[in-house]
């Protein structure tokens, strides 16, 4: 579904990226773990071309998103939960729910506002407040919310456990099951690498740039390096 | 005391005079408002002062003045039609220069340094003044009263409060103009684009706004709203110069940052406050020094609540 092939990315000088291939097949999670400043949050904003990938292609179902611009991509079916939420914080709960089905056609709105309300029956009550002054968790499930009202095949999460307690934690992957389970393909970026790798069918670790190994989800849980890097003393 | 700053009482005190002011000071705040718009919605969306923008209402006042010379030499008289073509006229000729000084100016140097913005917003600004005086003369251009009449509102010791029909024509059309954009701006899914823009332009072009689309409408809506205010002008003064631009384009801006620059609200309420400001002094005071009370106001804002009265909280958690 989305092919990744030899993608540098810059900022300025700085090689953030430094030759990535990846590949996310349909109706999958994949999970991507790496140290902070790894490049993985540059990966899933280099796919919407913010930055632009400076050499290599992303193939999205056979097209190169590299030459597509930012605002259209959503409209190829893939929505993205970026790093630090990046909630409209001057707008309400419900306004960043319709920034969100921006690109539909409006014409199932009602029934995607519902379905984002039942997974997270905490934005309904919230629905007049404004953006920045939910709680972490909240301005979470609302930019998977958001993200879920473009009706996405394919959406990325970079994140979304971030600062939440741990009982919240185990709602969003559960939830994260369930929205993959309704067939969209699911690329996660994550921290929590025990929980990540655990949900996930297959991952991906990052060092530095570049892709250094990849498996199944139980093959890199199992990998006694791996084990040490990113899990010892990193779960509970 | 030749030389020295004096500032005379000279005012009456009763209250016909007063209101005669609140008269005169409402109508020329909401035409400050109008402009003001333009200012904090460019700022709010690319955070630049478009300094081009009181030049933008200077060319409306011109396609007004031009509007109606053709409309006449035609021997349409007709007042209302004569109105409707003046405006429909000045905000199309003005949305087509505001769209484009956004594309000359301010597009090629997106996320170079603001002072290069800045240099070259000045450079747009005297530029169409140029073009201006030298299309159109330098002289004043005048134009002969369209909307007469008016009411006594009330009498007082000899002197009679007037509210006249062009008064009350411009307070309701900027009143509906205000009342229209606030809705276009709240409520609709174009409104929500440009608050989104405003917000965070990197995740509102994630979640599929065509952001430079959406600059380009601000610079048109603010445009348009400039337009009607120069076209308001032309009729209240019924003179026009190439000049007025800049000292009507720094009010309007000290009203949006009166306001609170980047909002909407704020700046129609600094422009009306400039408006009353400005009408009270003269009335009151010295009219030479209106302009410096006026200005007095942007430094005092400048320094002691430079978010201005209506400025947005920073409400985001990071
Ligand atoms: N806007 C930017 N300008 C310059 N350098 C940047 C910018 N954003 C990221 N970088 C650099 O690019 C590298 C990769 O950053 P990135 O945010 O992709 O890491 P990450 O893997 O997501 O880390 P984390 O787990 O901490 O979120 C880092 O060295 C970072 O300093
Ligand atoms: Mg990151």
């Amino acid at each position: 579904m989305l092919k990744i092939q030899g993608v540098h990315t810059f900022y300025g000088q700085i090689e953030a990226l430094k030759g990535v291939d990846l590949e996310i097949k349909q109706g999958e999670i994949v999970t991507l773990i790496g140290a902070n400043g790894a490049g993985k949050s540059t990966l899933l904003m280099t796919v919407f071309g913010k930055p632009k990938a400076r050499h290599g292609r992303i193939l999205y179902e056979g097209r190169d998103l590299t030459r597509v611009p930012t605002h259209e991509i959503v409209r190829l079916g893939i929505a993205q939960s970026p790093e630090g939420r990046r909630i409209f914080a001057r707008m309400t709960v419900f306004e960043n729910l319709q920034m969100g089905a921006l690109c539909t056609d409006g014409s199932t709105f009602d029934e995607d506002v519902r379905m984002v309300f039942d997974l997270f029956p905490r934005l309904e009550e919230r629905r007049t407040q404004r953006g920045g002054t939910l709680s972490g968790g909240e301005q979470q499930m609302l930019a998977i919310g958001r993200a879920l009202m473009s009706k996405p095949r394919l959406l990325l999460l970079d994140e979304p456990s971030l600062g939440l307690a741990p009982l919240v934690v185990r709602q969003i992957f559960d939830i994260i099951k369930k929205i993959n389970q309704a067939g969209v393909t699911v690329f996660l970026v994550e921290q929590n690498a025990f929980h990540a790798l655990k949900l996930a069918h297959r991952g991906y670790v990052m060092v530095n740039g570049v892709i250094t190994m990849s498996g199944t989800g139980k093959e890199l849980l199992d990998n006694p390096e791996i084990r040490a890097a990113y899990l010892e003393g990193g779960h509970a | 005391m030749r030389g020295k700053l004096r500032i005379i009482f000279r005012g009456r005190f009763d209250l016909a005079y007063f209101f005669q002011q609140l008269i005169n000071g409402l109508t020329l705040g909401a035409i400050y408002g109008l402009i003001a718009i333009g200012y904090t919605m460019v700022y709010g969306i690319i955070g630049m002062i478009n300094f081009a923008h009181g030049e933008i209402y200077m060319l409306g006042a011109f396609v007004s003045v031009v509007t109606y010379l053709v409309l006449s030499a035609l021997g349409l008289s007709y007042i209302p039609l004569v109105l409707l073509v003046m405006l429909l006229s000045s905000m199309l000729f003005t949305s087509i220069y505001g769209w484009s000084i956004e594309r000359i100016a301010y597009r090629p140097l997106r996320g170079a340094p603001r002072l290069a913005a800045l240099i070259s917003a000045i450079g747009m600004s005297i530029a169409l003044q140029n073009y201006v005086q030298l299309t159109q003369g330098a002289r004043v251009k005048a134009l002969a009263p369209i909307i007469s009449g008016g009411f006594t509102v009330m009498e007082q010791n000899g002197f009679t409060v007037r509210l006249s029909t062009l008064q009350i024509f411009i307070m309701i059309l900027t009143t509906a103009l205000m009342v229209g954009f606030s809705y276009l701006i709240d409520k609709t899914p174009l409104g929500r684009q440009q608050r989104a823009c405003e917000q965070d332009s990197t995740m509102a072009a994630l979640v599929g706004v065509n952001v430079d689309r959406t600059i380009s409408t601000t610079f048109v809506l603010g445009a348009a709203l400039a337009a009607v205010a120069g076209v308001m002008v032309t009729l209240y003064y019924g003179v026009v110069d190439f000049y007025i631009g800049f000292l009507a384009g720094m009010k309007a801006f000290t009203a949006a940052v009166l306001g609170g620059i980047g909002s909407l609200p704020g700046a129609m309420l600094g422009g009306i406050l400039i408006g009353l400001i400005e009408a009270f002094w003269s009335a009151y005071f010295t009219i030479e020094y209106k302009d410096v009370a006026a200005f007095s106001i942007l430094v005092l804002v400048l320094i002691f609540r430079p978010t201005g009265l209506l400025g947005k909280p920073e409400i985001e958690k990071v």
